[in-house]
C-alpha cells in the first residue's frame, strides 16, 4: 500500500476527506502570539508616554524597544506559512477589501511605520548625544540615525516628548486595532464553531496585553539581574497591577465564551465536549492552569501588600505562567478550531512536523529571533536612560580591535 | 481598482481574448480521457505500473503551457449561461467513477487528503437513530483497496443489520455568496458570471484562507503548487458544451448538469420537479448544487 499515512491526520468520527491536509498549522499559532506581545508591550510603554504613569518610567523606553521588535517578525510566519510566499504582496497591491486578511499587510505596515517613528522621537536625544560621544563607524552611524537633527535645546527636545506622546496616543487604538483585528481572522469566520465567536477579538486583545506585560516583567527581571541593576518596586507594583487587570478580565470572557457555547449548546456540542476532554486537554490544562496561577499568584501579591525580592520572584512567575498560558490559549485556539471538524460529527489529532518549512524548527528560530534582535537594539539604543559617557560604548571598534 | 473589478470588467470582452482557462490552469486537460472512465480502474492501475507514479496527470510542464497558452473558445459567452447541478441520492450507488474521473480529468492530486469531488456512504444500523458515516478517504476502505488510487468502498457491514443505507455525492456548491471568495486576501478566487467559483493559481497567495472557510470542505490546498485547489465542474468542459466529468460517467444519472436559463436543460428540469434541497442552507451561501433525497444525517 502507497503512502496513505504520509500526511494524513488522524481522525476519529466523520471528517470531510479534504480535512485530514491540515491547512493552519503552528505557524499560524505563533503569529497571533507575537502579534499578542507587540500589542501588550506597547501598551506598557504607553502607560508613561501617554498617561504619564511614573512608575512605569523606568521600562517605558525597553518596553517600546521590544514592541519594535516583536513586531518586526510577526509577519514572518505568515510568509513561511504562505504557498506563494513571492506573492505576499498581491494581497496589498491588488487587496480584495471583503477579506478580512486583506487589510493585514496595511495595518502591519502602519502600525510597524509608528513604532520606528516614535522609536526615533523617544531616542533622538541619546542618538544625538552618542553621535558626539562616539568615534568612528559608529558616531558616523549614530550621526545618520539622527537624520541631521541635533537640536538638543529645551524647545527642541519639548517637540520630541510632544510628538512622541501623540504617535503613542495614535499607537494605543492601533496596536488594539491590530490584535484585534488577528481576533476578527478567526472569529468572523461562521464555519468553525470553534472560533465563530463575537467575542474572539476581545478575548485575543485582552490575553495579549496580559502575554505582552508578562514578556515585560520576565525580560525586565532577567536584563536587570545581567546588568546588575536594582529592579525599581515601583515599577513592579505598576506591572502587577496591570497584569492582575489583565489575566482577571480575559479569565471572564474566555470563561463567558465557553459558558455560551455550552448554553446555547448548537448542534454538535457533544463533538465540541469531546474536542476539550481530547484533542486539546493537555492545551485546555496549560492554559487555565497558568491563567489561574497567574490570576491567584497577583492576588496574593495585592491582598498581602507584597514589596521587594518577593515581588519581583512571584511577579516574575506569574508573568512566565502568563506567556506560558497565552501560547497555549493560542494553540487551543488555532490549532483546536481545527481538530473540531466542520462536519461537527469527527475529531483529529494534529501532530506537529518537527523540521521542514513548517514545523517545530522554524517556530522555535522564528520565536528566537525578536529577542535577538531586542538584544542588538538595546546594545544600539540603550533604553535605561543611563547618562551617555564615551566609555560605554557598545560597538566600540576600537575595542573590537 | 482592485484584480476583482479588472475581472469583472473583462467579462464582457469575448473569451477568445480572455486567458480563462488559463485562469483554471486546466486548459489542457484532455476530453478525451473521460471517454474510457468507467473502465478506469484498469487504466489507472496501468498508468501506476507503466511510466511513474501518475502518468496521466498533468506534469508541471503541460501545466505551464495549459497556464501560458489556453485554448480558445471565441463562441463561448459567460453571460449567457447560468450553470448549475442536481444530485439524486436516491440514485447514487457509490461506485466512485466520479472520483476516479475528476482525478484524472483535473489532475487532482492523487492522494486521499485532496478532492474535488467525493461520495459519503451513510448506513443506519438497526436500533440506531445517528448514521455511520464514511467515504473513500476512510484508512478502512483505502486499506480494503490497497491503494489510495483505487476508489472503493469496503464491504465492512456485510455481517451488520443494516435498516437504511445511501450515498450522497459532494463537491463544491458554486454558491451565490461563497465565503471563500469573501476571505480571499487577493481576489485570486472569484465568481463567475456564469455561475462557477473560479481560482486564478498565477495569483493565489496560498494562504488557505479560502480553505478554511468554505462550509463543505470542497477546497484543498495543492502543495506542489503552492495554490488552493477546488472543483469548477469542469469549466474546461462546460464552455465548451460538454457535461463534467463526473456526470459524464455517472452510470445511474444520480448528477445532473446543466443551464438554468434554458428551462429545458437536465438541470432546470430537475429542480423544477423535485423537492430540492442544498447543504447547510443555515450558512447563507445559497449553494447551485440541489439535492434530492437528503436526510438529517447528512452533513
Amino acid at each position: 500500500m502507497e503512502h496513505v499515512f504520509e500526511h494524513v491526520t488522524p481522525f476519529v468520527g466523520y471528517v470531510y476527506p479534504n480535512e485530514t491536509d491540515f491547512p493552519w498549522s503552528q505557524l499560524i499559532v505563533i503569529y497571533p502570539y507575537i502579534t499578542g506581545l507587540v500589542a501588550g508591550a506597547f501598551v506598557i510603554s504607553s502607560l508613561d508616554h501617554v498617561f504619564n504613569i511614573k512608575s512605569f518610567a523606568p521600562i517605558s523606553r525597553f518596553a517600546l524597544l521590544t514592541a519594535l521588535c516583536f513586531m518586526i517578525f510577526a509577519p514572518s510566519p505568515l510568509l513561511f506559512h504562505l504557498g506563494q510566499p513571492t506573492r505576499a504582496f498581491n494581497a496589498v497591491i491588488t487587496p480584495h477589501w471583503t477579506s478580512a486578511m486583506a487589510a493585514f499587510g496595511y495595518v502591519a505596515g502602519f502600525y510597524l511605520c509608528l513604532l520606528v517613528l516614535e522609536v526615533w522621537f523617544a531616542f533622538r536625544a541619546d542618538i544625538v548625544a552618542m553621535s558626539k560621544a562616539r568615534t568612528g563607524i559608529m558616531g558616523k552611524i549614530y550621526g545618520w540615525l539622527s537624520l541631521g537633527s541635533d537640536d538638543l535645546s529645551e524647545h527642541a527636545l519639548a517637540i520630541d516628548h510632544k510628538v512622541a506622546r501623540i504617535l503613542s496616543m495614535i499607537g494605543i487604538p492601533a496596536a488594539c486595532g491590530l490584535h484585534g483585528y488577528v481576533g476578527f481572522v478567526f472569529g468572523s469566520l461562521k464555519t468553525r464553531e470553534w472560533w465563530s465567536s463575537d467575542l474572539m477579538p476581545v478575548i485575543f486583545l485582552l490575553s495579549a496585553v496580559g502575554s505582552g506585560v508578562g514578556l515585560v516583567i520576565v525580560l525586565y527581571v532577567i536584563v536587570s539581574k545581567f546588568r546588575k541593576t536594582p529592579i525599581i518596586d515601583e515599577t513592579m507594583r505598576g506591572l502587577l497591577y496591570v497584569m492582575f487587570t489583565g489575566v482577571a478580565i480575559v479569565m471572564v470572557i474566555e470563561g463567558l465564551e465557553i459558558l455560551e457555547m455550552f448554553y446555547k449548546a448548537r448542534e454538535g456540542i457533544e463533538t465540541v465536549r469531546e474536542l476539550i476532554a481530547g484533542p486539546i486537554w493537555v492545551g485546555m490544562y496549560i492554559q487555565w492552569g497558568m491563567s489561574v496561577f497567574a490570576l491567584l499568584t497577583t492576588s496574593a501579591l495585592l491582598v498581602l501588600n507584597v514589596h521587594g525580592k518577593r515581588l519581583v520572584t512571584w511577579l516574575f512567575l506569574s508573568g512566565l505562567a502568563m506567556m506560558i498560558g497565552v501560547l497555549a490559549m493560542r494553540w487551543n485556539v488555532v490549532i483546536g478550531g481545527q481538530e473540531l471538524s466542520k462536519t461537527m460529527k469527527g475529531l483529529l489529532t494534529f501532530t506537529p512536523e518537527l523540521f521542514g518549512r513548517e514545523s517545530l524548527f522554524t517556530v522555535l528560530i522564528i520565536s528566537i529571533c525578536p529577542y535577538a534582535a531586542l538584544w542588538l537594539v538595546t546594545k544600539l539604543l540603550p533604553p535605561w536612560g543611563e547618562k551617555i559617557e564615551p566609555e560605554s560604548r557598545a560597538f566600540d571598534v576600537h575595542k573590537l580591535a | 481598482m482592485t484584480i476583482q473589478d479588472k475581472k469583472l470588467e473583462a467579462q464582457e470582452v469575448p473569451l477568445s481574448r480572455r486567458r480563462f482557462l488559463g485562469l483554471l490552469g486546466k486548459g489542457a486537460a484532455c476530453a478525451g480521457a473521460i471517454v474510457g472512465a468507467v473502465g478506469a480502474g484498469n487504466a489507472l492501475g496501468a498508468a501506476e505500473a507503466g511510466s511513474g507514479k501518475h502518468a496521466y496527470q498533468q506534469n508541471d510542464k503541460q501545466y505551464a503551457e495549459a497556464v501560458n497558452d489556453p485554448p480558445k473558445i471565441p463562441e463561448y459567452n459567460w453571460n449567457d449561461h447560468q450553470w448549475a447541478m442536481g444530485v439524486d441520492t436516491t440514485r447514487c450507488i457509490g461506485c466512485l467513477r466520479c472520483m476516479e474521473a475528476c482525478k484524472m480529468e483535473n489532475s487532482v492530486q492523487m492522494d486521499a487528503n485532496h478532492n474535488r469531488t467525493w461520495v459519503e456512504r451513510y448506513v443506519y444500523l438497526e436500533g440506531s437513530n445517528t448514521a455511520l458515516i464514511d467515504s473513500q478517504a476512510d484508512p478502512k476502505n483505502i486499506a480494503n483497496a490497497g491503494s489510495e488510487t483505487k476508489f472503493r468502498f469496503d464491504n465492512r457491514y456485510k455481517d451488520a443489520k443494516v435498516e437504511k443505507a445511501f450515498f450522497v455525492a459532494k463537491l463544491c456548491n458554486q454558491c451565490e455568496h461563497p465565503s471563500c471568495v469573501e476571505v480571499c486576501p487577493t481576489g485570486a478566487t472569484f465568481k463567475s458570471k456564469d455561475g462557477p467559483v473560479l481560482i486564478d493559481t498565477t495569483y493565489c497567495i496560498g494562504c488557505q484562507y479560502c480553505v478554511q472557510a468554505c462550509p463543505y470542505g470542497a477546497r484543498s490546498f495543492n502543495e506542489s503548487r503552492g495554490t488552493a485547489e477546488k472543483c469548477n465542474w469542469c469549466y474546461h468542459r462546460i464552455t465548451k458544451g460538454l457535461n463534467p466529468a463526473c456526470v459524464e460517467v455517472c452510470p445511474t444519472g444520480s448528477r445532473v448538469f446543466g443551464d438554468r436559463n434554458d428551462p429545458e436543460s437536465p438541470v432546470s428540469l430537475f429542480i423544477r420537479n423535485n423537492h430540492v434541497q442544498v447543504l447547510k442552507p443555515e450558512m447563507g451561501n445559497a449553494p447551485n448544487v440541489f439535492y434530492v433525497g437528503l436526510d438529517k444525517e447528512v452533513v
